[in-house]
């Protein structure tokens, strides 16, 4: 039942009760509504992280370029793979015996832990300490929009409500000001375009709000010209007074939740602008994000805002950056997407563990799957890439409820398969819930005849990432 | 059948076993402790087995109770979220009372589920109308009498927007209002039943169910231009009266109908609103077999409400679905492909007849001049050879992967000889080879051969003559292509598990002896022995009317979904409505002139705690309109609205961005001009992947899957949406207009506020609404007064005879009418 309505309820029969007569006092309701703090629900076990800030990189990039060295794959450079090595894998655009083609990158070991981390990735491998790297995650589905599905909605089928959805079902709000789930992209769109955020058969109040990098940061958040906050805040208040009115004639309560949601829209309008005021920044956090510089400016941008919102207490940031779907030119396309995402990332968790949030910050940085060891040449005169790979890749996490400085499972010597430790991507969402204190069993809506949840009928809590 | 009273709840309802226990234990107990599954050597479907855990007289011992509350061993389900307060106390109420059993001897035998039991006729008293007759029964049994009439003003505003989604206009409303006759309400429902905006309001909820868009979906999400078709298919209908078993046979199986028409065809798009996949590289098989299974599932879930599409990978696990019968229902849709047709509007055949020669005459010249057809058959070869030899050269794999994405029936194509082709299959693909060409030769070469400018003036050629509009159907296959369908072994259609033939669920009525053809799927559906398709059919139209069905699962009538509330009235209007000849019009009247329709819709604050949701019927329910409706009321209010009926989908303004969020910027969201700016919300070109804010804003369905029913969520994104979209903001500069120039120049801020009401709520303003508008509309000219510039920006024409100071205050008024709670609202 509506929230309001419920407390509506409540009052008018405690009214009632206790011999009153009349109807609620309206005022009354709406200064409880307008004071109190907003809608939180608690966990279902005390929560090593309040927030999560997932990065997400689009396309599928290469495991094995960044995350995990093969020096093995030297030895099979431009040489096919046996068939029986090949036979269970689903390729997109390559053949089974396409050319095995060798990394380029340099690996070298970072932090106390002494992970390896790709020449591209010095920023992040400056964080080596607090990331907990899986090297054997794996997913069912090897096209970027399934992928992407299943990544976020725990299922290649359509109509599941998204992890951010999820949380902030599960969690509400702790912001007076903000929604709590909120999606932050730059570069191009991404394949899944708004399924990556939709809030499915849950209510649409849990979707995905977009913060855009261009133009206003929310949709209508501005007033049209012409009129001034003045102007806006007479238009809302003889809104809300008429709303009352409405109220008291009809007793409809579902009328407080209308005017609720105004006074938030004004908030929002109120505090959005200045999520995107860095002029309290010290230029040293600005120079560090890389914010202001090429190429790295706008994704600085989106992870300053990042920490600034979960700051502000919004549960769920995604922070999409497109693509690394590298068929082609490998290397060149690598080098420039590091060259965007690294040292923003770096910063940010570098920033959040000096100010102390990163205890309750769960940051993750995963796409929707790796690229294989098969190369992909497509003509003579081009650089060649690699193809989509779900059966092995790379992710990390970090921060609140992870235990860093760790590498959680093996791939084989060429990346190909799982050697040890398989982590479907049901587990990383399940232990994602875990950390904000969600059993992801218990965390369930009932939809068409079912309890329906993230981890569809899978996932397991990935003990070894926990603090 | 036992009533009994629970006191310690929430609810002081009456309660019984059949609608408050026996749900309880079949949903949240049964999947563990029933006939599959005996978990710790439990069951608890019928009284003998549940007597190992129950007390008949005593709750507080008893261990269900104890493990459902929690205390002492595992909290009991031990999935999902715990039972609720209230179905706890209803589950002790009925121990404490003795635990009567009332229920089959074994709950979760599904053949005595009620939905699958024939349709009953309970008798009506004459001269009662049926829907009064059963809802007043179940008010009277409560003790509770109707809420009263709605006013007229409501009334008529209710009646219009749910029977053409449209508000009153101010002169309807006059006639309604001035007409003491009797009869004058139902002769208001006779012509807004007869009105064409019939058609396009209730086309929408079905192309909900129809999971209708303009694109592709997925990661391409390319534009679908002859969608809309369908979507005319249904508004055309509809309008026509045709019989809801004619509007089924025709959807499903319009193209197999003896000597079929043209609008048979169209009607089979229903299936064609299943997603495409362009990604490249990707399985086309896999995704004609999603699509299939789509439409399987689609058709249970519109037609019988089943969710059978859970019996895709294993067994229902709830319902005598098997995943047999899953693939038995998915065989009827197996051998039908998806065809596009000429389906030419009227008007269009003969002027381009009259240029056909000439077109065909200069396409073939410019063919010739830029060598295509020197070069087209070598390509081919070349793209046989690589999909006859897969991995040996990789440009002409990828060559060939772009063929099977971008040209359908690409393989038919490439293999029929090429003087056997007709003209539209050599057509496209001479087209896709000019566009791709130089996957094979490389860009450079394909530019020297000035293959892009061939393709822009091919374009322009087809844009200079009059060619067919398409229509997206389905067609079966011939008898010798056909395909033998497979269970899919977990779902996954490379692992075939036994043959299987076209077949019904066996627990429902046998298909006709020797009939397996779509078209009799489509016929057993609506024959009067189905006991689903008329109670489910009826549930979703009385739910657009309520806020809910009798059956709040609209999706699920199986066993997890919620019971009828008003068993005998569902069996009423589904029995009115077969026995009516499944005339839609007059189902819609029956329901529409029943007193509980035309109910107030005021809060009873002493039911509240009795019946919080409503669930008896004792008054109307305040319900905000769909996403499609509170457009259409902005546009029609202001006068901005463009009534045309039907056509193509149209691009009304978006913010900058929205589109952009597209897969790499692949949307093209080209804003309509002109009156199509300001058509009705469901022609807003829908597409998927970054669809129009306002509609998702306010819980329009993503078109993925089916949806039975939408969210009425409130959120401040929807606030913001109202108070700040340009289109929005520019009706409540033609409301403002609009009263200005309708009212007396030196008429009173009062009166033209009185005009103000009429037109955005059908009503005049209660004494208490008066002052605070009246201080906005002095406060606002004030602020204005002292900033010009600021006027002008949000008001910028001059209107004669007003100050801009006065005019632009209007505007604010105007837009806080529209952004009133009311006017979103049907009460």
């Amino acid at each position: 039942m509506d929230q309001s309505l419920a407390s509506y309820q409540r009052r008018s029969f405690l009214r009632r009760a206790i011999g009153g007569v009349g109807a609620l006092s309206l005022g009354e309701l709406l200064a409880a509504q307008d004071s109190a703090p907003a809608t939180s629900h608690p966990p279902h076990f005390p929560a090593k992280a309040k927030n999560v800030i997932f990065l997400f990189q689009e396309g599928g990039p290469s495991h094995i370029d960044l995350y995990d060295p093969k020096p093995a794959l030297r030895k099979w450079h431009g040489q096919p793979l046996p068939a029986s090595m090949t036979k269970d894998l689903n390729l997109v655009f390559v053949k089974p015996d396409a050319k095995v083609l060798a990394s380029d990158r340099v690996f070298t070991p970072h932090g106390q832990c002494g992970t390896e981390f790709s020449d591209y990735l010095p920023h992040i491998a400056a964080n080596a300490d607090q990331i907990c790297l899986i090297r054997s995650l794996y997913s069912e589905a090897f096209n970027h929009h399934p992928g992407q599905s299943l990544l976020f909605s725990g299922s290649t089928q359509f109509g599941r409500p998204t992890i951010g959805a999820w949380v902030s079902y599960g969690l509400g709000t702790a912001s007076r000001d903000l929604p709590a789930f909120v999606v932050l992209s730059s570069g191009r769109g991404t394949s899944g375009g708004s399924m990556n955020w939709a809030s499915g058969f849950l209510p649409s109040s849990h979707q995905g709000v977009v913060f855009r990098n261009g133009g206003d940061p929310i949709l209508y958040l501005p007033n049209p010209a012409g009129l001034s906050r003045d102007s806006q805040r007479l238009r809302l208040n003889a809104i809300r007074q008429l709303n009352e009115t409405r109220m008291e004639a009809t007793g409809d309560a579902a009328i407080a939740s209308r005017i609720h949601s105004y006074e938030l829209a004004f908030r929002m309008q109120m505090a959005a602008p200045g999520l995107l005021d860095f002029s309290k920044e010290s230029p040293q956090t600005l120079a560090s994000y890389g914010v202001g510089k090429e190429p790295t400016h706008p994704y600085a941008v989106n992870c300053l805002l990042a920490r600034r919102m979960v700051e502000q207490g919004v549960r769920f940031v995604m922070l999409a950056h497109a693509s690394w779907d590298d068929h082609q030119e490998l290397n060149k396309k690598l080098k420039k997407n590091c060259a965007i995402t690294d040292q923003p990332i770096g910063a940010l968790l570098t920033d959040l563990r000096q100010r102390g949030l990163l205890d309750s910050t769960l940051v993750v940085w995963a796409g929707e799957f790796g690229r294989t060891p098969l190369g992909q040449l497509e003509r003579t005169d081009e650089d060649p890439g690699r193809d989509h790979h779900p059966n092995c890749f790379s992710a990390w996490m970090a921060g609140g409820g992870i235990k860093g400085g760790q590498v959680i499972g093996k791939s084989d010597e060429l990346g190909l398969n799982i050697a040890e430790n398989r982590v479907h991507v049901h587990d990383l969402q399940a232990t994602i819930l875990h950390c904000l204190g969600l059993d992801h069993t218990r965390l369930t809506h009932r939809h068409a005849g079912r309890d329906f949840r993230l981890t569809d009928v899978g996932g397991q809590v990935i003990r070894q990432a926990l603090a | 059948m036992w009533r009994l009273f629970i006191l310690h709840g929430a609810s002081l309802l009456a309660a019984d076993f059949t609608t408050q226990v026996a749900p309880v234990l079949t949903s949240r107990c049964l999947s563990c402790h029933g006939a599959k599954t005996q978990m710790a050597g439990l069951r608890l479907d019928s009284r003998e087995t549940l007597l190992q855990v129950i007390q008949p007289g005593a709750a507080a011992a008893s261990k269900l109770i104890a493990r459902v509350e929690g205390h002492g061993g595992k909290t009991m389900p031990p999935v999902g979220e715990r039972l609720s307060p209230a179905q706890i106390a209803a589950l002790k109420a009925w121990i404490d009372n003795g635990a009567p059993w009332a229920g089959p001897a074994r709950l979760g035998a599904t053949a005595d589920h009620w939905s699958f039991r024939p349709v009953e006729r309970h008798p009506v008293p004459p001269g009662a109308h049926p829907v009064d007759h059963f809802v007043h029964a179940r008010l009277a049994s409560e003790n509770i009498a109707p809420a009263p009439e709605a006013a007229k003003s409501t009334l008529i505003r209710r009646l219009s927007l749910d029977l053409t989604g449209l508000p009153p206009s101010p002169s309807q409303l006059a006639a309604f209002l001035a007409d003491q006759q009797p009869g004058a309400y139902e002769r208001l429902v006779d012509s807004l039943l007869a009105s064409p905006h019939f058609g396009e309001r209730w086309a929408r909820p079905w192309l909900d169910l129809a999971r209708y868009a303009d694109s592709d979906g997925y990661e391409k999400d390319y534009v679908r231009p002859h969608a809309w078709r369908y979507r005319q298919w249904v508004i055309d209908a509809l309008n026509n009266g045709m019989p809801f078993d004619r509007f089924t046979v025709e959807q499903i199986a319009g193209d197999l109908l003896p000597q079929s028409t043209v609008d048979q065809k169209v009607a089979t798009g229903f299936h064609r609103n299943t997603l495409t996949n362009r990604e490249g590289g990707v399985n086309l098989e896999q995704f004609r077999t999603e699509a299939i299974k789509d439409r399987a599932a689609t058709v249970s879930t519109v037609w019988l409400g089943l969710t059978a599409g859970c019996a895709q990978c294993h067994d229902h696990k709830y319902d005598p679905i098997s995943q047999k019968e899953f693939y038995q229902l998915y065989a009827f849709f197996d051998n039908a492909d998806e065809r596009n047709i000429d389906a030419p509007l009227p008007g269009e055949f003969g002027p381009y007849l009259a240029g056909l020669a000439e077109y065909r005459r200069q396409r073939t010249a410019l063919l010739q001049q830029y060598g295509v057809p020197d070069r087209q058959p070598g390509w081919e070869d070349q793209i046989r050879e690589a999909r006859a030899n897969p991995g040996k050269w990789t440009d002409r794999d990828h060559a060939y992967d772009a063929v099977q994405k971008y040209l359908d029936h690409s393989d038919e194509i490439l293999d029929t000889p090429p003087a056997r082709r007709t003209e539209k299959q050599a057509d496209s693909l001479t087209d896709h080879f000019v566009i791709n060409y130089h996957r094979i030769i490389s860009k450079e070469r394909w530019a020297e051969l000035q293959f892009p400018e061939l393709r822009r003036k091919l374009e322009a050629l087809k844009r200079d003559f009059p060619g067919l509009t398409e229509a997206q159907t389905i067609a079966e296959r011939p008898a010798a292509l056909r395909r033998p369908s497979f269970v899919h072994l977990r779902g996954d259609y490379r692992k075939r598990g036994s043959a299987v033939q076209p077949g019904t669920p066996a627990f429902l009525p046998p298909l006709p002896p020797g009939e397996s053809s779509r078209l009799a799927l489509a016929r057993w559906i609506v024959s009067p022995s189905n006991p689903l398709t008329a109670r489910v059919t009826v549930n979703r139209i009385w739910q657009e009317y309520f806020g809910s069905g009798l059956v709040r699962t609209p999706e699920d009538f199986g066993t997890q979904g919620e019971r009828p509330t008003h068993p005998e009235l569902l069996d009423a209007l589904a029995a009115h409505f077969i026995d009516s000849g499944w005339n839609v019009k007059a189902l819609h009247r029956l329901i529409v002139t029943s007193a509980t329709y035309r109910q107030s819709s005021h809060a009873r604050p002493e039911l509240a705690q009795r019946d919080p949701d409503n669930r008896l019927l004792a008054r109307q329910n305040r319900l905000r309109l769909p996403a499609e409706l509170i457009r259409d009321s902005a546009l029609s209010v202001s006068g901005l609205l463009y009534p045309a009926i039907g056509g193509k989908s149209v691009r009304p303004p978006q913010p900058q961005g929205v589109a952009e969020l597209a897969y790499s910027g692949s949307v093209k969201w080209n804003e309509n001009t002109g009156q199509d700016r300001y058509r009705r919300g469901l022609y807003i070109f829908f597409q998927r992947t970054v669809p129009y804010p306002q509609l998702m804003n306010f819980d329009a369905p993503d078109a993925n899957t089916a949806a039975c029913k939408r969210e009425r969520s409130n959120t401040p994104l929807q606030a913001l949406n109202l108070l700040n979209d340009p289109v929005f903001v520019e009706a409540a500069r033609a409301l403002a207009t609009r009263l200005l120039r309708e009212t007396a120049p030196d008429a009173s801020p009062a009166a033209r506020i009185r005009h103000a009401f009429t037109l955005a709520l059908a009503r005049p303003p209660a004494p208490g609404e008066l002052p605070p508008l009246e201080q906005y509309l002095h406060a606002q000219t004030e602020i204005f007064s002292q900033d010009p510039a600021a006027a002008a920006q949000w008001f910028p024409p001059a209107l004669a005879g007003f100050s801009r100071a006065e005019s632009a205050a209007w505007v604010g008024l105007a837009s806080v009418l529209l952004n009133l709670d009311e006017f979103i609202t049907k009460e």
